[in-house]
């Protein structure tokens, strides 16, 4: 598989939030707007790629019974910097953000590419990879937010799109849930359409 | 009086799965049968209720003394992980009635959000909540984390019987349908 593949992947074939629904909790909880949501993935794809690496490089010292507490002491480090480097410079996005911060560590996503792809993958690759899943979870908690903040808001990215205020229950629980419903269902269709098209 | 709010307040106003987006895997993930998220419920009823207790008072004995509450995250999940790993082990030995109906599902709580961040909501400096109240406050979210699954799931068994149309079979019906019982949980806003 050639690295441009390995990164392309993440996108819409293996998207780990609209293929593999992982990741969902932070996917629903923090989308109520496009940038919360690019916000949140980014913060995901640095701990992902951080623990990528950090896990990569260290595969072969670790015995594989303690593997598995391992990787998450690794992923727990990383999501403690990014709190902290958060809290610091971008304090609005942080409480906005809120509980979902820590709750990076019990992300399956990180811990699922850490078994899966860099406990088995060399260094690079695992860079390569942790930047696609990452950016591809990034893309779809954005779609996601962005799709709440039209229909809930009318507004993009904070800027308005149409006067009034939209249909709130978009911005509440309940759009979430039906938002990604349909999305994870558009994804479906498209990605019929590429294997075809393959 | 106020454990009654506490518990009432986690159950329907502020629902861990339908309007705090916590334990979101477990919810679509075991909820395809009644009985299996039966199962899960007892599980994560047990191991959050355990994990609240311990995890606060590390909190306010160990942390808060020490001045290092940023290892809060670090520490907290290798208490969760730790005590399933304990309780698999002490459930085996002692009630292994228990063990069969809970054995299964006790691995994949380890993972389950709704555990860390009842443990961590549990400590939050404008709740205030003493020991008794953050216990109480751990069993009112697993009582509403059983309640939305057993429903969810009851409603799943029947959706199986449905012509639903063809992109929305699986995953997207059970969000929508996941949305809708989210729609009738914000009925219970304000109650308390």
């Amino acid at each position: 598989m050639g690295q441009l593949q390995n990164f392309s992947k993440g996108f819409i074939r293996e998207n780990p939030v609209l293929v593999l629904l992982l990741g969902l909790c932070p996917a629903l909880g923090v989308t109520t707007s496009a940038f919360n949501g690019l916000g949140m993935g980014l913060a995901t794809t640095f701990v992902l790629v951080s623990s990528n690496i950090v896990v990569s490089l260290i595969k072969n010292l670790i015995p594989a019974k303690v593997r598995i507490p391992s990787f998450i002491v690794v992923i727990a480090s990383f999501v403690t910097i990014t709190q902290l480097v958060m809290e610091a410079y971008l304090p609005a996005l942080f409480d906005s953000l809120g509980l979902f911060i820590p709750l990076i560590v019990v992300n399956c996503l990180v811990m699922g590419r850490a078994e899966a792809f860099a406990s088995k993958n060399d260094t690079f690759s695992a860079i390569i990879d942790g930047l696609g899943m990452g950016l591809g979870f990034a893309f779809a908690l954005t779609l996601l937010g962005g799709l709440r903040e039209i229909l809930g808001a009318g507004e993009f990215f904070g800027l308005s799109l149409f006067p009034g205020d939209g249909m709130l229950v978009f911005v509440l629980a309940p759009g979430a849930f039906i938002g990604l419903g349909y999305l994870v269902a558009l994804n479906n269709i498209v990605k019929k359409k590429l294997d075809k098209t393959a | 009086m106020e454990y009654i709010i506490i518990i009432i307040g986690a159950v329907f106003v502020n629902n861990i799965v339908l309007a705090q987006f916590l334990g979101i895997c477990p919810y679509l993930g075991v909820s395809a049968k009644v009985p299996t998220s039966v199962g899960m419920s007892g599980a994560v009823m047990f191991v959050m209720t355990l994990a609240t207790l311990v995890t606060f008072l590390i909190f306010n004995y160990i942390l808060v003394p020490l001045n290092i509450e940023y290892l809060q995250t670090i520490s907290y999940i290798l208490v969760v992980a730790s005590l399933v790993q304990m309780v698999e082990i002490i459930l085996k030995k002692v009630s292994p009635a228990l063990y069969q109906a809970l054995g299964i599902f006790l691995p994949l709580i380890v993972t389950n959000c709704a555990i860390l961040g009842v443990t961590i909501l549990a400590v939050r400096e404008d709740y205030g909540f003493n020991l008794l109240e953050a216990v109480v406050f751990a069993i009112g979210n697993a009582l509403g984390f059983a309640l939305t699954i057993i429903i969810f799931a009851g409603i799943r068994e029947h959706l199986d019987l449905v012509d639903v149309p063809k992109g929305m079979r699986g995953a997207p019906a059970a969000l929508v349908v996941a949305g809708i019982l989210a729609l009738a949980f914000m009925g219970f806003a304000n109650l308390v």
